[in-house]
């Protein structure tokens, strides 16, 4: 089913949880909401579920409106945070919840009851546990009991907030790709919320970055990564190098000296420039680099090394940090000159 | 925006917190103050204190309850207990308490509802409302509803007219009752229903279910056990009421007079074994309240969700 939000706007009190959010979830899309706390994605996925009402805005399932109808009655699957299991009921009455909930003339006999519920564990590959109740679990398991409760009302959407934040870190990963491989198999709208930019980027379809409350970009995860559309962007999502800068007609400038880069069109005035780690090439002649520095430390194992190189920056030095590749001689105390392959700069916020 | 339980829930946190918790954590090195590192004598002088304060002031009274009761025998002690008098105060209690826990089990459960799960402005003036009869002398709670429903009181002349009687009746006995006890169930499950927050209620919703099944479901079963408990220590005040009930009931023997109350006009009249006697069914009651406390803590540790 297709989801489309328009103009969605939500205070609590002074404070704006959103402000004016466009966003159109295509029909089988499994979206990730990503952002720091307070950034308005729960909200967000709150609002689509029906647990709370924005103060303007439109929420259309399939293009029909779906703010006048309750949680109950939009037919919306959500997994919680803390999976919110009934603790004095079984895996299979948890499971089967929504199922016997129902209006007496819409509820099934027993026996499909039963198939369907033991399909669904099978599904959750929690076969053979249906017996337990929730407290006799591990969270991996509990966060699959919520996944099938949640599918065993056949919903039109699958939401989950920070479906793996309870779990630890090896479990999260696994569960992360077994989620990818279950939203291939039913192929039901998903939209979950998470801070973690590896989970969304591993997960998702498409990435939605969210920052106090504004859509800041929205795209497939490869592009939000190597297309960051703002500062935030690149800051909170992969490892960034930042560096302030000065843009004055097209020529950036760094410490009062002019470095021979492209402004991008950037307007005049304060901005910065931000480079990932491996895009900084280290040259041991430093007089033809757009920027020198003086190597301070390296560290690290691996194909790559961390190299933290200090530049001269107005009587006092601007530490930064890049990755040189381990054929690369590289020693303390040395003058380098560094050289950005790829770089982005965006004005900075007044 | 989203609540996040801590890890102790489906129990209230007093069953079963005692003894569960050590009383210091072994200290690592030494020279650090542990209780387990005090010198024996130390020790043995502590609990001695302990156990014979609780013997005098405890575990006599109460042996000394039934053993004056049973003084004359099994079977004056049986007559003194069948006595009509006796019988109108137990059957008379026993109503007033039926009512009584029914009504503030409904008012705990809304109040604890409505102060848990909602906004709403006046909620901290409900709580501590809630609150108030624990710091209002029972007698005080007893004449207010004297000033209220008396025959001298606000209502007193249209209630005479309609030929009324809640003062010296029934009525006033188990408004009075009320009162006194209205805080037992609300204050067990505010705290707890206030630990669980709303998810599992909106999980539920989310699922198609109703309001009223949701309830039902799982609100309900999420706060069984520290609503029994409620309901258990409500029961047990109720029944052994004497200061505001003392007020409003008129003592009329055989009509308005419950268990406990009956317990002092015997005593009054030199009735000492009567008076024990019955006294003992109070006693009683404290002792079942006692052993059906701790099989609720049993089941509700037992219970004990993530």
């Amino acid at each position: 089913m297709k989801i489309d939000l328009h103009h969605v706007t939500k205070h609590f009190g002074a404070f704006t949880a959103l402000d004016r959010v466009d966003l159109d979830i295509g029909s089988g899309e499994l979206v990730a909401l990503l952002g720091p706390s307070g950034s308005g994605k729960t909200t967000l996925l709150r609002i689509i579920a029906g647990l709370d009402w924005p103060d303007v805005g439109e929420v259309r399932f399939d293009g029909e409106d779906a703010l006048s109808r309750s949680i109950g009655e939009r037919n919306v699957g959500f997994v919680f945070q803390q999976y919110a299991l009934f603790r004095h009921m079984s895996v299979f009455e948890n499971v089967a919840f929504g199922l016997r909930a129902r209006r007496r003339s819409r509820r099934l006999r027993e026996a499909e009851i039963r198939a369907r519920v033991e399909k669904l564990l099978d599904l959750v590959q929690l076969d053979g546990l249906a017996g337990r109740l929730p407290n006799q679990l591990s969270g991996g398991q509990r966060q699959r009991v919520a996944l099938a409760r949640a599918l065993a009302i056949e919903p039109r959407v699958l939401l989950l907030d920070e479906p793996f934040g309870a779990l630890d870190a090896k479990v999260r990963k696994e569960l992360r790709r077994w989620l990818r491989q279950l939203h291939d198999e039913i192929r039901v709208t998903s939209v979950f919320v998470t801070h973690d930019q590896e989970e969304a980027l591993e997960v998702a379809d498409r990435v939605v970055v969210l920052d106090r409350g504004r859509i800041e970009q929205a795209g497939p995860p490869s592009e939000v990564y190597e297309r960051p559309a703002s500062a935030f962007v690149h800051e909170f999502i992969g490892e960034s190098v930042a560096l302030p800068v000065a843009i004055e007609f097209g020529v950036v400038r760094f410490a009062g000296r002019t470095l021979a880069l492209d402004a991008q069109g950037t307007p005049n005035g304060d901005a910065n420039l931000f480079i990932r780690p491996y895009e900084m090439v280290i040259e041991a002649d430093s007089a033809a680099a757009p920027l020198r520095g003086t190597v301070r430390r390296v560290h690290g194992l691996g194909p790559a090394r961390r190299v933290e190189i200090a530049l001269p920056a107005d009587g006092s030095e601007h530490i930064i940090e890049v990755d040189a590749p381990r054929s690369q001689e590289v020693v303390v105390g040395q003058v380098v000159g560094l050289r950005p392959n790829d770089y982005r700069i965006f004005a900075a916020s007044a | 925006m989203t609540f996040q339980p801590v890890t102790f829930r489906g129990a209230p946190a007093k069953l079963g917190a005692l003894g569960a918790r050590p009383l210091a954590a072994p200290g690592t090195k030494r020279g650090v103050s542990n209780v387990r590192a005090d010198p024996a004598p130390m020790r043995l002088a502590v609990i001695t204190v302990a156990v014979v304060f609780l013997g005098l002031f405890i575990v006599v009274p109460l042996v000394n309850v039934f053993a004056q009761a049973l003084s004359k025998g099994v079977f004056a002690y049986f007559s003194a207990i069948t006595h009509p008098d006796a019988l109108a105060a137990i059957r008379l209690t026993l109503v007033a308490a039926g009512i009584s826990v029914g009504l503030n089990l409904v008012f705990g459960v809304v109040a604890a509802w409505a102060i848990t799960k909602y906004e709403f402005r006046g909620k901290s003036l409900l709580i501590t409302a809630i609150d108030m009869p624990f710091s209002v002398s029972p007698v005080i709670s007893g004449l207010v509803f004297v000033l209220l429903f008396g025959a001298q009181g606000y209502f007193g002349s249209w209630l005479q007219a309609h030929d009324v009687a809640v003062i010296f009746a029934l009525p006033g006995i188990v408004l009075a009752t009320v009162f006194v006890t209205f805080p037992f169930v609300a204050r067990e499950l505010i705290p707890l229903m206030r630990e669980q927050g709303t998810q599992d209620e909106e999980a539920a919703l989310s699922l198609g279910a109703s309001g009223l099944y949701t309830f039902f479901r799982v609100t309900l079963p999420n706060v069984k056990w520290a609503l029994l408990y409620g309901v258990l220590l409500c029961n047990a005040r109720a029944m052994g009421e004497f200061g505001a009930v003392s007020v409003v009931s008129g003592h009329v023997r055989g009509e308005t007079n419950t268990m406990p109350l009956h317990v002092e006009i015997l005593y009054n009249e030199y009735q000492f074994m009567a008076a024990f006697a019955v006294a003992s069914l109070l006693a009683l009651l404290a002792l079942i309240t006692l052993l059906a406390k701790e099989v609720l803590a049993a089941r509700a540790a037992k219970e004990q969700a993530p």
